[in-house]
């Protein structure tokens, strides 16, 4: 790798998703990576935490705690993510979307803990990506019936194949672009650490705020956002 | 001129491929400037909507910058993950 880059350097730079098992699972190899080790801590932690609060929830003595306040602001703040950009028509995917952000922030702020951020590994955002294609098209089978299909000979027949690669390109320019930021990140803070080791010192702390805190809670935002857009667009308006 | 093996050259031109993709990063620069500049003068005009303007600003910006992060997963492609080496 760094004989690739050219580059002499103290430490190699290190970003890149490492096999840590190999598995053989029906003729085929299967290898446990960086990722899936990276995606255990984190759900644990947020099962560990959803338990924690739910327990709080329940001794009802009275008055709430501090982490109930905490929770309660947390799952409001969300709902009101989701009603503000899809309405009442929103309610149905209140759960899906507050876990997707939730999920998807712990998951690129990871990298502040020298962890490698499961979001930097392609096969998780297409995977996200892919549940928001099929949440969409359901929702315009479902509503839309045959029109699902007879929408994409609108306005002109001979635009169908264009209509048919913007339905498609919708889970791939999803997943790139949240995988893309937070690779860009992961990539120059690895570079950062590997090439310039010697002075790295205090400084990178600046580079983290934006590239892991601010850049990763906006594309979380962000994924959200377009998903609920990408959704919202399908369901016709009631009454 | 002679000591020019197959791969080295691959390699070069892959690693100038790279430096070229990464000219697309001139859009979505220009993108989001514009888009912030339409957002400050939004703010100007009604201060009172400025936490709307922020979140329609930002997630604008994220859309237009994904031109320049294909450009930059082709660049990381040509240098980390070179498909045409395997070609040789």
């Amino acid at each position: 790798m760094g004989g690739v880059l050219g580059i002499v350097a103290a430490k190699d730079p290190d970003f890149m998703i490492k096999s840590l098992l190999k598995l053989n699972v029906l003729g085929q190899e299967v290898y446990l990576t960086t990722t899936h080790v990276s995606l255990l801590i984190i759900c644990t932690f947020l099962i560990v935490f959803a338990v924690i609060v739910r327990s709080k929830l329940k001794d009802t003595d009275g008055k709430p705690g501090a982490l109930q306040n905490v929770a309660e602001l947390i799952v409001e703040m969300l709902d009101g993510m989701v009603s503000s950009s899809m309405g009442k028509k929103g309610n149905p995917y209140r759960n899906y979307m507050g876990t997707l952000f939730i999920f998807l922030l712990i998951s690129n702020l990871s990298g502040l803990l020298g962890l490698r951020p499961p979001t930097a590994d392609y096969g998780v955002t297409l995977g996200l990506g892919l549940i928001t294609f099929f949440i969409v098209q359901t929702n315009n089978i479902r509503y839309n019936k045959l029109g699902a299909f007879t929408d994409l000979f609108k306005p002109l027949p001979f635009l169908f194949p264009i209509n048919f690669i913007g339905e498609i390109a919708t889970p791939i320019s999803l997943s790139l672009r949240l995988f893309g930021n937070v690779l860009a990140g992961t990539v120059i803070m690895a570079l950062i650490y590997g090439l310039l080791s010697s002075i790295a010192f205090l400084w990178p702390g600046v580079l983290h705020v934006y590239f892991d805190i601010f850049s990763g809670a906006i594309q979380a935002y962000v994924f959200c956002m377009l998903t609920m857009v990408f959704v919202g667009n399908k369901i016709p308006d009631k009454e | 001129m002679s000591n020019i093996t197959n791969e080295g050259l691959v390699l070069a031109f892959s690693a100038l491929g790279a430096g070229i993709a990464m000219i697309a990063g001139l859009g979505p620069g220009i993108g989001q400037g514009r888009a912030a500049a339409a957002g400050a003068e939004a703010v100007g005009r009604n201060p009172g909507a400025r936490g709307d303007i922020t979140a329609t600003m930002l997630l604008g910006q994220a859309v237009a910058e994904t031109t320049g992060l294909y450009s930059l997963v082709i660049a990381l492609i040509l240098i980390f993950a070179n498909p045409l080496v395997g070609k040789l």
